[in-house]
């Protein structure tokens, strides 16, 4: 039900952002918030930042609502923050962008995703990165976000566009349908079923083992210091 | 008389003997009744713990409700032991002597009744050394059916499924379109119609652009459009390398790049799989590559090396 | 009743001497001397909780299509190992707090063997006669880490998977016969399949534990034999033992301590998720997942794993010693041949050959104390190491630069640890301060 829910906002914002975005404004906006880096009529300045002409309205929209642009330092990785524009300077942008050519913002049905699907292609196509619960991991010279926060319309995003040093994911390797049933695992990995009780953030043996030492070792030390004594040797 | 006189006689080194094994205990005790109540009242509580896990066993078998349960009467039942021990019963504190690890005379008598064994024995090295000899051969004419175990190394690690004109598949054993891959993208793909569990079986099928390409001269044909395709099983520890790194504009070095995530040895893919960074000690194998008629991809033969982990003796190119 | 049934087996058996004896075995009271009891005690819950998971465990590579009650794999082709696992955590009651209290134990079990070997080190326990007994306990650590890698090897999840590749990997590199070795265990090639799984289900329910039982009873039989050590104090010298004796007070704190045992591990087991293997998925040769850890013991080898430069002893093109066998063979043989000769080179060093009874306490000995301080120290910075990726990762540091920072500190702090705790050490020896506490 949630889920439901969950995709109901989610069709309801992108086809919000494409209705109201006004190009014109988008351009205003380019001008002050990202012709720094990304130059003249987004052009792209060499060893800066990237042209934007044929990145397309998907591009932009997930750059910008994940509050990965704009950026501080041009040569570093984009970080997930707070989006610095609000959702109309958003769509606005992303209008002007997307009339510069390219992909449009994609549509997503979660509810057409399979979970069971979705776990097999996120294990194959995904989990060597963000790990098998999509909290996130590292590679030499990056690390991997965590999809924690990651609304399912970004998650096909990323997959269509491969922003920073993700690769693509085309449609020949995963149909529309595939991939809305990856956002739908990913939606279930947030939150995932655990029936073993506290998950420990589900990131695998790290935790485990600090809770062996620091709980289980620790109860038992406290409990042969009662038992025992103290004898001053 | 006598049996009078060994009464008597037992009775007083007896209380001699007891006077002295005894060393003065404790002074006996009034009863701690608190700490008795206090006992009797965990060992009540870890009684219904253990009643409350069966009924929740039966009724509503949660696991934390369980462990819970089970939890606290094994904890409670410790925790009854611990007052019982510390209050309840008294603590007989005692001394004992250690034992005499030496024997000098001992080891003397031992050795000369191993000695002694051997008197009159002609060529006892020759027996030793025969003895030893027919436990040894025996031994490992025992251990020998161990190598049933398994089969000669070297048959297993050469055998690859790769050869001139066998198709690649996806996972779900379609072919792969060479024109469908697109830059940026990855693609783990098999040899038509073999186990994919084989750790020579499994592919990374990439694209580059062509100027990227930075081949070594004889494998210049082996990545048609910039195709190309590497083992998936890492050379260092065998994990699959299944994380693609594909820099979307230039300045965020290094290139086009598989890393495997177990230790994180990064491997150019551009320049035929040669290490950028991490443990691995030899470069990823190349899978040459053609395009069949039908514009799907087929292996153009064997790899370049020896896929996987490696081993003594292994060719390191 | 008492009286009958002792004089039952007296009759019998002569026990009655047997039976004076041990009520009257003396325990010497220090706190740390139930180190070791934990550590037994964490096994009998070991032997205890997998027995029952015997009962459900399929030690099989075969394939099936999953249809239990864990919604994201439903439909996908596992393996009878997984599902059955799958299958004792969702559809068997009672079954994933055993499952989960097993786990825990395991890793409680070693750590509490660690600080016990610790407490030998620190207090100069292992000198004559013990260091007999220090073979049996440091084998008793190595066979402990190798029985969980078994363990969590079993179920064929994607991390227990990966896990195996990386010890195919290491049995590969052992130099000349390794290919050989890991044809052997294998069957073949890596991942098996058809004898490999039930080798080592077997290995890991029955040949180890026996090995361990056997151990055990040893180690606890030359502790008999050459009774506790003691520190120093009134009345207590290097003839004598004194302490509580087993009867009553002693068997009763005993069998609290095997209670709380017990009681901890089954609230973890209950509470506190591990190893959630259907959040894993099932394994691939061709799959990863990133952050793949160990269980804690294994961590100082893939923090080793991890830290080695690329380097591998090759001539004419040919490979000889591969990278992984310096950070997964050569790390922990080092560590283990330093454990088993410490005795020997202390001896060799203080020219001490004496028996010893009576303990030091870690200051009495300041060059021990930081010697065994920075060995630890070494290891605990490769350990640390193995989980760097997590560091990295919440922290936002950089692998590549933590990398470094760590193969510097793996030499630097072992330095800094000795002569810091040494100098704390001869503070402390001068001053007769208690290091935790104001009062002395």
């Amino acid at each position: 039900m949630r889920l439901l829910l969950a995709a109901v906002v989610v069709l309801a914002l992108a086809s919000s952002a494409q209705a109201t975005g006004d190009p014109q404004r988008g351009r205003e906006l380019f001008r002050t918030g990202c012709q720094s880096c990304h130059g003249v009529d987004a052009r792209g300045i060499r060893g800066t930042a990237p042209s934007l002409h044929g990145a397309g309205a998907a591009a932009a929209d997930f750059y910008l609502s994940t509050g990965r642009m704009p950026l501080d330092a041009p040569k570093r990785q984009p970080d997930r923050t707070e989006p610095p524009f609000n959702r109309q300077a958003i769509d606005d942008l992303v209008a002007y962008i997307g009339s510069l050519g390219g992909p449009p913002v994609p549509q997503v049905d979660v509810a057409r995703g399979d979970l069971a699907e979705g776990q097999r292609l996120f294990a194959e196509n995904c989990a060597a990165c963000h790990q098998i619960a999509g909290r996130g991991g590292v590679m030499a010279g990056a690390y991997v976000p965590t999809l924690l926060k990651a609304t399912p319309r970004q998650i096909v995003e990323a997959a269509r566009i491969g922003p920073y040093v993700m690769p693509v994911f085309s449609k020949e390797q995963l149909s529309d349908t595939e991939l809305a049933s990856i956002a739908r695992y990913v939606e279930y990995a947030k939150n995932p079923e655990n029936p073993g009780g506290w998950e420990l953030f589900d990131i695998g043996p790290v935790p485990e083992g600090m809770v062996s030492w620091l709980i289980g070792l620790l109860a038992l030390l406290l409990v042969i210091r009662v038992l025992g004594k103290q004898e001053a040797p | 008389m006598r049996r009078w006189l060994i009464a008597a006689l037992v009775l007083l080194l007896g209380k001699l003997r007891r006077r002295r094994a005894l060393p003065p205990g404790p002074p006996p005790r009034e009863p701690d009744r608190k700490a008795e109540n206090a006992t009797f009242v965990l060992l009540f509580l870890s009684m219904l713990a253990s009643a409350a896990f069966v009924v929740l066993y039966v009724a509503n078998p949660d696991t934390q409700f369980l462990g819970l349960a089970v939890g606290f009467a094994l904890l409670a039942l410790a925790a009854a032991c611990a007052v019982a021990a510390k209050r309840v019963v008294p603590e007989v504190q005692g001394e004992e002597p250690r034992p005499q690890l030496l024997h000098v005379d001992d080891q003397e008598e031992t050795l000369a009744a191993l000695r002694q064994g051997g008197e009159g024995v002609s060529r006892k090295r020759f027996f030793l050394l025969m003895g030893g000899g027919a436990a040894g051969l025996l031994g490992t004419a025992l251990l020998a059916p161990a190598l049933s175990c398994g089969p000669d190394a070297s048959r297993v690690l050469t055998r690859s499924p790769w050869h001139r004109g066998r198709r690649l598949v996806t996972e779900r054993n379609e072919p792969i379109v060479a024109d469908g891959i697109v830059p940026g993208e990855l693609l783990t793909a098999f040899p038509e119609g073999a186990r994919k569990e084989q750790l020579a079986s499994p592919v990374v099928v990439v694209r580059v652009r062509p100027d990227e390409l930075d081949l070594p001269e004889e494998r210049k044909a082996w990545a048609p459009d910039g195709l190309l395709a590497y083992s998936k099983i890492c050379t260092h520890a065998g994990c699959a390398v299944s994380e693609y790194r594909y820099p979307l504009h230039d300045p965020t070095a290094p290139g086009p790049a598989l890393v495997c995530p177990c230790h994180y040895s990064t491997f150019s893919v551009t320049n035929g799989g040669n290490l950028i960074f991490g443990p691995a000690g030899r470069p990823l194998p190349q899978l040459p590559l053609e395009i069949d008629g039908d514009g799907h991809l087929v292996a153009a033969g064997d790899f370049s090396g020896r896929i996987g982990p490696s081993w003594w003796g292994v060719r390191r190119g | 009743m008492i009286r009958g049934a002792v004089g039952f087996l007296d009759e019998r058996l002569g026990a009655a001497p047997l039976l004076k004896k041990t009520l009257k075995y003396v325990f010497p009271d220090h706190w740390t001397f139930m180190l070791g009891e934990i550590a037994l005690y964490a096994f009998v819950i070991l032997v205890g909780t997998g027995i029952y998971l015997t009962f459900f465990f399929k030690p099989s590579y075969a394939h099936v299509i999953y249809h239990g009650e864990y919604a994201p794999l439903r439909g996908h082709e596992v393996t009878k190992a997984y599902e059955s696992t799958l299958q004792l955590s969702f559809g068997t009651k009672g079954g994933l707090l055993l499952r989960q209290t097993h786990h825990w134990a395991a890793n409680v079990f070693v750590a509490a063997i660690v600080v016990h070997l610790l407490r030998i080190l620190y207090t100069g326990a292992f000198r004559k006669p013990r260091d007999l007994n220090v073979f049996v306990g440091a084998t008793l650590l190595a066979i402990a880490v190798f029985e969980g890698y078994a363990g969590y090897s079993l179920p064929d999840d994607l991390l227990s998977g990966m896990g195996l590749a990386i010890g195919y990997a290491v049995m590969m590199s052992i130099p000349i016969a390794g290919a050989w070795l890991a044809a052997l265990v294998w069957g073949g090639e890596f991942p098996g399949g058809g004898v490999f799984e039930s080798r080592l289900y077997i290995t890991h329910v029955l040949i180890v534990p026996i090995v361990m039982a056997v151990l055990i009873s040893i180690h606890l039989g030359i502790i008999v034999r050459q009774k506790h050590t003691q520190f120093p104090g009134p009345g207590r010298t290097e003839r004598n033992v004194v302490g509580s004796r087993l009867w009553p007070s002693y068997a009763l704190r005993a069998t609290s301590l095997l209670l709380a045992t017990a009681g901890v591990l089954f609230l973890l087991g209950g509470l506190v998720q591990i190893n959630p293997i259907w959040l894993y998925g099932p394994y691939h040769p061709w799959e990863a997942t990133n952050g793949a850890q160990p269980d804690w013991y294994v961590g100082w080898l893939i923090g080793a794993l991890r830290l080695m430069p690329s380097l591998e002893i090759h001539a004419f093109g040919y490979t000889l010693v591969p990278n992984a066998f310096f950070g997964g063979a050569l790390f922990p043989l080092i560590v283990f041949t330093l454990i088993y000769a410490w005795p020997a080179i202390e001896r060799r060093i203080t020219g001490d050959h004496a028996r010893h009874e009576l303990l030091d306490r870690p200051r009495d000995a300041p060059w021990r104390t930081a010697t065994v301080s920075a060995f630890f120290s070494w290891v605990a910075i490769v350990f640390l190491a193995g989980s760097q990726d997590q560091v990295a990762l919440h922290f936002h540091f950089s692998y590549v630069g933590l990398i470094w920072f760590f193969r510097v500190a793996s030499i630097a702090v072992p330095v800094l640890v000795f002569f810091i705790v040494r100098r704390a050490a001869r503070e402390l020896a001068a001053t007769e301060l208690h290091p935790f506490r104001l009062d002395g």
